[in-house]
């Protein structure tokens, strides 16, 4: 489940960043095989991680120098498969198949052979140049399962490193052998299907004659065979009849295995992996190996119990949070006094245009580095080491069934999790949900968690001057909001969801390497979007209230504001300035009533109100942003728009209702 | 004996016995309305053609011969419900009680056409499991074309059962997969094709994923998909 892939916006265009390049190699394989350590052992420090060009799919490169010559590394998503399942498995054939990488690195587990080679057999069918690294023999060994790479080289007709990437064990000899693989460029037969299949295979391939596709033939013709939705459209532009035929080809397979062909396929795939996998794995049996129970399933015992597995997740996403709250509140108490030694946040009324902007625009940037440091930094680091440990997967089992009720399943917990730091990274893990309607629904639901800038309006309102059961209270209001806002969405909403298949990968040792990448992923999506929302929407803002238009608009809002939700008329401009950033409520606040001390301005019953309206009156203009630039602007307005309706309404019943017994 | 009431026998004590491990005949005699004198007549019978074992007072089982009755007459009654709700809309109330009436004079064939037509559900639209046909078939497309071409299908002769109902570290092979087709590419994609050995490694509680492993790999799989993976059933002594 790593490396699901939250930055974005960087790479722009497609073309490569990565300047005069020799060759361009390719990663590929399954997910968690150990593909991205793999590659940062290749590459280092020297990544670029952004988009494919219109795809919301995440594309990693890298440059490996080795004897003198700049070699370029994608790092291709990890998919188990290239059929159409995901635009992840699209965009990787069609880079193997258009852009001709001069190799491609199939990095394979080595505890999973079959399921591995299964891929492996497809990419053969690509005929990139290929070889294969046999990633974690270490923990096969451990399963008792030795891999004779010798024999499999022979078998497959390519070259076969065996690595241990954690340890860096076999990256030379990697490398070494990319050289190789380039200068030799080996030629690996043909691996055959059963009679039928391979029969109509043949029949299609003697058809292609008239036609030109970037594709080999073979593969071309597979794929008609397995009524592939883009190519039969891109032969269907050429010669009609062909894929018509290919269709009735695939019928007959269909009636002779009775099973739609696409299964087929796979089954024969399948079938050759086995042959494969048998030929050269030696299983030590079970009498001489210990038998005793592995370290992993002790850990599963606990983490998937019915009782102690839901313990596990309170404390672990509880010390998470905690520890991300409390560290983060003393880091940011000193940046910002640190800080505010260069210039205090007070809205500039006068002087000349340019200093107010850039007055509002040093704030601004303070007032990122004063969250994202702090708060939103150990909160990734630490969430990363514990996706990486492989309990991610865990407690998406464990919560399954609860976010069905969502409508969404065990995998969105991520994203969810991933809000409570900042909700732009959030939204592009939504990625891994597999419909569209599960992305846009995870998407809606991440508005709604309190992120560290939401925190601090909390905490800073309600635990600081009502009490703190107060906010906690907001906090577990604002999970029951969740759970039947996404009821409500899930309902309304067109489209379809599919549930939870997902591989459980064994528990592992954090790697800091990917770590730290998959940190950098998610923190530079702020440094990209937020940090610049943060600077140039405070300018803007800075420029308003010069222009002194503070008063127009808390008249305007005031039927809202005070009549209905019971605030003074002053925070109708705090909430139009929380749309910027949600912690400037809390600030703008502080200015306006020259205070911090809020008890003496506001009634317990106006804090809480105001600290439930800006939680979910609206996402803050980055998360707008990225709504839009992920699922378009219809739909981050109506989200947005959806929010705003909601928290008027739900903070107006709350002045209401708390009103009565405070 | 009337063929539709040894039917309505079989189908009561499989009620029974399901809730109560044996259908008393004061039970089935409540259940279906009748003296328990004559039921106590009717199971004689039934015991003598081998649909049920009977021993006075104990109440009765059914064998596996009767099972095999109770099972079709359950999976038309419960088709018929779903094709009563969804497609006549007849009113809830009377759903159960006219699928109770057709239920033995529908044939097999009309059987096969009904759950073709309402995409081979799952469940009755009181939540019961709808259990797959007993043809030999691998997935609900093969069926499909099957009967566009009026090609026979042969009869499956081993029991099947969905991969739920599987004891964890228990064994054994998967027969049928019942769902659309992009759910089943993804299924056999990760290694769970037709005949593939699989494992139950783990069910969680209240409906939640089960963990299974095939071909070496863990896959956790959401229990309403796992529920339409049928796999052979392992007979008593095997693991």
């Amino acid at each position: 489940m790593s490396g699901c892939g939250e930055c974005k916006g960087c790479s722009t265009g497609g073309e490569s960043k990565i300047k005069n390049a020799d060759y361009t190699i390719a990663l590929a394989g399954n997910a968690n095989v150990g593909k991205s350590v793999i590659f940062n052992q290749l590459t280092g420090v020297d990544q670029i991680i952004g988009n494919w060009p219109g795809k919301t799919v995440e594309r990693a490169e890298g440059l490996l120098l080795h004897k003198g010559k700049r070699i370029r590394v994608i790092d291709l998503p990890g998919i188990y498969s290239f059929s159409t399942y995901s635009m992840e498995e699209l965009v990787s054939r069609d880079f193997i198949a258009l852009e001709h990488p001069d190799a491609v690195i199939n990095v394979i587990d080595a505890s999973a052979l079959e399921r591995n080679l299964f891929f492996t057999i497809q990419l053969l069918e690509l005929a990139p140049p290929l070889m294969i690294a046999v990633n974690q023999i270490d923990l096969a060994e451990k399963k008792g399962i030795t891999i004779d790479n010798a024999k499999l080289s022979t078998l497959l007709g390519v070259p076969v490193v065996p690595t241990v990437a954690i340890r860096g064990k076999g990256i030379p000899a990697l490398t070494d052998a990319i050289t190789g693989l380039m200068q030799d460029h080996p030629v690996p037969p043909v691996l055959r299907y059963g009679k039928e299949v391979e029969e109509r295979i043949g029949k299609i391939i003697s058809l292609l004659d008239t036609v030109t596709t970037p594709y080999p033939v073979r593969w071309t013709a597979i794929k008609l065979l397995e009524r592939d939705p883009a190519i039969v459209q891109l032969i269907n532009g050429q010669a009609p009849g062909i894929a018509e035929t290919a269709g009735s080809l695939a019928g007959e397979i269909e009636s002779i295995h009775g099973e739609p062909v696409c299964v087929v396929m796979s089954a024969e795939r399948y079938q050759i992996a086995d042959r494969i996998a048998a030929e050269v794995i030696t299983m030590r049996s079970p009498g001489e190996g210990p038998q005793k129970k592995s370290l992993n399933d002790k850990l599963d015992a606990v983490a998937l119990h019915p009782v102690l597995g839901y313990l596990a997740i309170i404390a672990v996403i509880g010390g998470l949070l905690l520890w991300t709250f409390l560290i983060g509140a003393q880091v940011s108490a000193f940046l910002t006094s640190f800080l505010s030694q260069f210039e205090q946040y007070e809205p500039v009324v006068s002087g000349p245009l340019m200093d107010i902007l850039w007055n509002g625009a040093f704030t601004g940037f303070i007032a990122g580095v004063t969250l994202v440091i702090p708060y939103v930094l150990p909160f990734y680091i630490l969430l990363a080491v514990i996706e990486d440990s492989g309990y991610l997967t865990r407690i998406s089992v464990m919560l399954d069934r609860g976010m069905h009720k969502l409508g969404l399943h065990g995998k969105a917990i991520i994203p969810l999790i991933l809000g409570y730091g900042c909700n732009v990274p959030a939204i592009y893990s939504c990625r891994i949900m597999e419909t569209p309607k599960q992305k846009t629904l995870a998407a809606f639901l991440v508005t709604l968690v309190p992120c560290t800038a939401r925190t601090v309006v909390i905490l800073g309102l309600v635990a600081a001057f009502v009490n703190i059961w107060w906010a906690l209270a907001l906090y577990a209001f604002d999970i029951l909001l969740i759970i039947v806002a996404g009821r409500v969405a899930f309902k309304v909403m067109p489209g379809e969801s599919v549930g939870l298949i997902m591989e459980m990968a064994d528990y592992h040792i954090p790697s800091l390497s990917v770590v730290l990448k998959q940190t950098w992923a998610r923190t530079k999506s702020l440094i990209w979007i937020v940090f610049p929302a943060y600077i140039i929407g405070s300018a803007v803002l800075q420029g308003f209230y010069a222009a002194g238009l503070l008063n127009p608009v808390n008249d305007l809002l005031a039927p809202v504001t005070v009549l209905w939700l019971g605030l003074p008329a002053i925070i109708g401009i705090t909430l139009i300035f929380g749309i910027i950033r949600k912690e400037l409520t809390i600030l703008t606040l502080a200015v306006i009533f020259h205070t911090t001390n809020f008890a003496t301005v506001l009634s317990p019953v106006q804090l809480i109100v105001l600290a439930l309206v800006s939680m979910l009156y609206i996402p803050c203009i980055s998360v707008i942003l990225v709504l839009a630039s992920e699922f378009g602007w219809k739909k981050a307005l109506a989200i947005s728009a959806t929010e705003i309706v909601m928290a008027i309404a739900i903070g107006g019943i709350a002045f209401r209702v708390l009103g009565l017994w405070m | 004996m009337a063929q539709e009431q040894v039917e309505e026998y079989l189908e009561a004590i499989y009620d029974l016995e399901s809730r109560n491990g044996s259908a008393k005949t004061t039970a089935i005699a409540k259940c279906l309305k009748v003296a328990p004198a004559s039921v106590t007549e009717v199971l004689k019978s039934l015991s003598d053609k081998g649909f049920v074992q009977y021993e006075p007072y104990q109440g009765a089982t059914l064998t596996e011969e009767g099972k095999k009755i109770a099972d079709t007459i359950k999976r038309k009654h419960r088709l018929l419900e779903v094709f009563l709700t969804d497609v006549v809309k007849l009113n809830q109330e009377k759903v159960h009680d006219e699928a109770c009436r057709m239920e033995h004079t529908i044939s097999e064939e009309t059987e096969d056409a009904l759950c073709r037509m309402l995409d081979a559900p799952a469940h009755c639209p009181h939540g019961s499991p709808i259990s797959p046909c007993n043809k030999g078939v691998g997935s609900c497309a093969e069926c499909d074309s099957a009967g566009k071409t009026d090609m026979p299908v042969a009869i499956r002769d081993k029991k099947i059962i969905p991969i739920t109902d599987l004891n964890p570290e228990q064994k054994s092979r998967i027969a049928f997969i019942r769902g659309d087709c992009k759910v089943v590419q993804r299924l056999s994609d990760l290694g769970l094709t037709l005949g593939t050995n699989v494992s139950i490694l783990k069910k969680t509680p209240m409906g939640g994923p089960v963990e299974i492993l095939v071909r070496r790999t863990k896959l956790a799989i959401d229990h309403a998909i796992a529920e339409n993976i049928f796999i052979e059933s392992p007979g008593p002594g095997e693991t």
